[in-house]
């Protein structure tokens, strides 16, 4: 394997809630190379955006319990707000899911990032012609600069930040949902656009969450599933569409319709029953309640294990 | 843009002719007679009265029919004459404003400025400071639940009957004379300051916690979110959201500022204050329809001048408004 921007250990983030820890993110482990592009994927409250966001920004209510994070061989202080600022922007960056919203409505765009490179100790002149490249790379006209937020469609506020959030050449880029708010044709430019900048080496390592399997299917170099606050599978794009092992990544995968096969006779199988709360998590597999192939060892917990090189599984009949 | 002005000033004339017919309306159908009363204070014999009430008549244009009056009073209205003051008879109406007029601006248009600006500067310095949203912000929804004149009579027993401090009563010193002299300045100023700091106190609450609530609102905006997020220091963050959460301060402004004016005029009454307000109550108690009417006028005149101004200061500070003038919204 090619060598490695982020490693992510054990990584526990917990929700502050006044009926308890949420625990969102129970002891997560994985390492993305560089130059790897990875889809995160699973459905919604797995935690996939609360691993998004710990590795930049924990918000108001979320609460560091364990685990470490290393970004290029240095540890991020991701508990310690202060000390994160001097890594964000520059070493690791994120699209946010609100990006739609994400640009101050009283600025406009142009003086707004030069607010913002000028507060972060970088020279906006410096960065212009570097800023006016990469918008005409996503198809934006110069001029966006002298307008307002308000004035741009909402995929052209999306590669607005894109290019903003990507400016200063992070290490690793987190894109939180980027395509969730946008027709198919912008879903496409938006995702080729993720996959040029890897390429460009404006960014070294993506890691692309969304609920959109068949989206990361198509850009994506590995793809990790989540479930429940835990990783349930990693493997390269092909392996794991192809040849899942954990089942929730099967019956998540036969649960995506397929070009060219009619489904007027044959309804598309979903999954059945719903996630377990993270409140007070069960002991064992959490997805055994709703698994098809649940044993009696699944009332332990699996470990997250390579089954393969580069595979790795966390189910039982998978070993 | 043109036309967005054209519309606004459509509306501020149609809001002020019907305020003016309003104005005109509400003395005469007031009871009481103002002919009556100057006449029992001149105490006349009968016959005499009687020829005095039909030339005190004729001399308000009171003997005419009712749409003739009204017609007369916006044709005087165009001339700049509001008519003869009953109270202070035979003096013009207008005079009379224009002598009280600057003691209210002088006590509503600081209190309104600097209230405002306090207390938008202290509510966003309590939005991030626990012990001074825990301690002085209370204190603030007291003040803005304070009525007007509650708060001045307090003041006025606090510091002028019982401690002597400032003076009760009037515009300057009784012993004075009007003269551009540092006595007669500081004599204004001593009389000026409680009416003011009552009106103030009472603004300055309301603006404190209006800014408190928006600066947290702003700052949990998914825009600071996103600079917090890129690393951006504290500073940028927050001037941003103090930016953005005056807007609806500003409108608030507007809102506020007929509310504004009714409190200085009870404040002035309390402090014996010679303004508007005072005018108001002389006005009343003397049946002086022509001076209730002029103070009246101007009010309406001067809230419909200020909220103008704010509407103009709105598109100027804020884009979204303007780009919804030119129609262009992508």
């Amino acid at each position: 394997m090619s060598p490695v921007t982020l490693k992510v250990d054990n990584l526990q983030v917990w929700y502050r809630t006044l009926r308890g820890d949420v625990q969102a993110l129970d002891g997560v482990s994985f390492t993305v190379g560089d130059g790897e592009l990875v889809g995160l994927a699973g459905e919604s409250g797995c935690g996939k955006s609360t691993l998004g966001k710990s590795l930049i920004r924990l918000d108001g209510r979320m609460r560091h319990v364990g685990g470490t994070v290393e970004l290029d061989g240095k540890e991020l202080p991701i508990g310690d707000s202060e000390r994160m600022n001097g890594f964000r922007f520059k070493e690791v960056s994120i699209i946010p899911q609100y990006a739609m919203s994400a640009m101050n409505p009283t600025r406009r765009i142009g003086r707004m990032v030069a607010e913002l490179l000028e507060s972060r100790g970088v020279r906006f002149e410096g960065q212009l012609e570097e800023l006016l490249r990469r918008l005409e790379l996503v198809g934006l006209d110069p001029e966006v600069l002298e307008r307002y937020p308000i004035e741009l469609s909402g995929g052209m506020k999306q590669r607005m930040v894109m290019v903003i959030s990507t400016l200063l050449n992070p290490s690793l880029l987190v894109a939180d949902e980027v395509t969730s708010a946008l027709d198919v044709s912008n879903q496409k430019a938006v995702a080729e656009a993720l996959v040029d900048f890897r390429d460009r080496h404006y960014v070294k390592s993506t890691i692309i969450i969304t609920h959109d399997l068949s989206l990361v299917y198509q850009i994506a170099d590995s793809i990790i599933v989540m479930y429940a606050g835990k990783l349930a599978e990693k493997a390269p794009t092909d392996t794991l569409v192809h040849a899942p092992r954990h089942p929730y990544t099967r019956m998540l995968i036969g649960a995506l319709p397929e070009v060219g096969v009619r489904y007027d006779t044959k309804r598309l199988e979903g999954i059945p029953g719903s996630p377990p709360s993270l409140l007070d998590p069960p002991k064992g597999c959490r997805f055994r309640d709703r698994c098809p192939l649940a044993f009696d060892k699944c009332a332990e917990e699996p470990p997250f294990r390579e089954v393969a090189p580069d595979h790795a599984v966390a189910c039982w009949k998978a070993f | 843009m043109r036309q967005y002005f054209q519309r606004k000033l459509g509306i501020y004339v149609l809001t002020f002719f019907v305020a003016v017919t309003i104005d005109w309306m509400i003395p005469r159908f007031m009871p009481g007679d103002p002919v009556q009363t100057m006449l029992s204070r001149a105490s006349l014999r009968p016959e005499a009265a009687q020829s005095m009430q039909a030339y005190l008549n004729s001399v308000f244009g009171l003997d005419m029919p009712l749409w003739r009056q009204y017609l007369n009073f916006w044709g005087g209205l165009l001339r700049g004459d509001l008519g003869i003051s009953v109270w202070l008879f035979p003096q013009p109406v207008t005079g009379v404003i224009l002598r009280a007029v600057p003691y209210t601006l002088a006590l509503l248009v600081p209190a309104t400025l600097l209230s405002w600006w306090a207390g938008n500067k202290f509510g966003a310095l309590a939005a991030r400071r626990k012990w001074l949203d825990n301690t002085v912000l209370p204190l603030g929804y007291v003040l803005t639940a304070t009525p007007y004149m509650w708060l001045a009579i307090l003041l006025a027993w606090l510091f002028g009957s019982v401690t002597g401090w400032f003076p009760l009563s009037g515009g300057y010193s009784f012993s004075l004379a009007p003269a551009w002299s540092l006595e007669f300045a500081g004599s204004l100023f001593w009389h000026w300051f409680l009416p003011f700091l009552s009106l103030f106190l009472v603004a300055f609450g309301g603006w404190a916690i209006g800014m408190r609530n928006m600066v947290i609102y702003e700052l949990e905006a998914d825009y600071a979110h996103y600079l917090e997020s890129l690393g951006a220091p504290r500073r940028l963050v927050r001037r941003y959201a103090f930016r953005n959460a005056l807007l609806p301060q500003l409108t608030g402004l507007a809102l506020q500022l007929g509310v504004l004016v009714a409190g200085a005029l009870v404040t002035e009454i309390v402090f014996s204050y010679p303004g508007l307000g005072y005018l108001v109550l002389q006005a009343v108690n003397n049946q002086d329809f022509f001076l209730l009417q002029g103070v009246f006028l101007f009010i309406v005149i001067g809230v419909l001048a200020a909220n103008f101004l704010i509407d103009i200061v709105y598109v100027v500070i804020d884009p979204r408004t303007r780009t919804g003038m030119r129609g262009d919204t992508a």
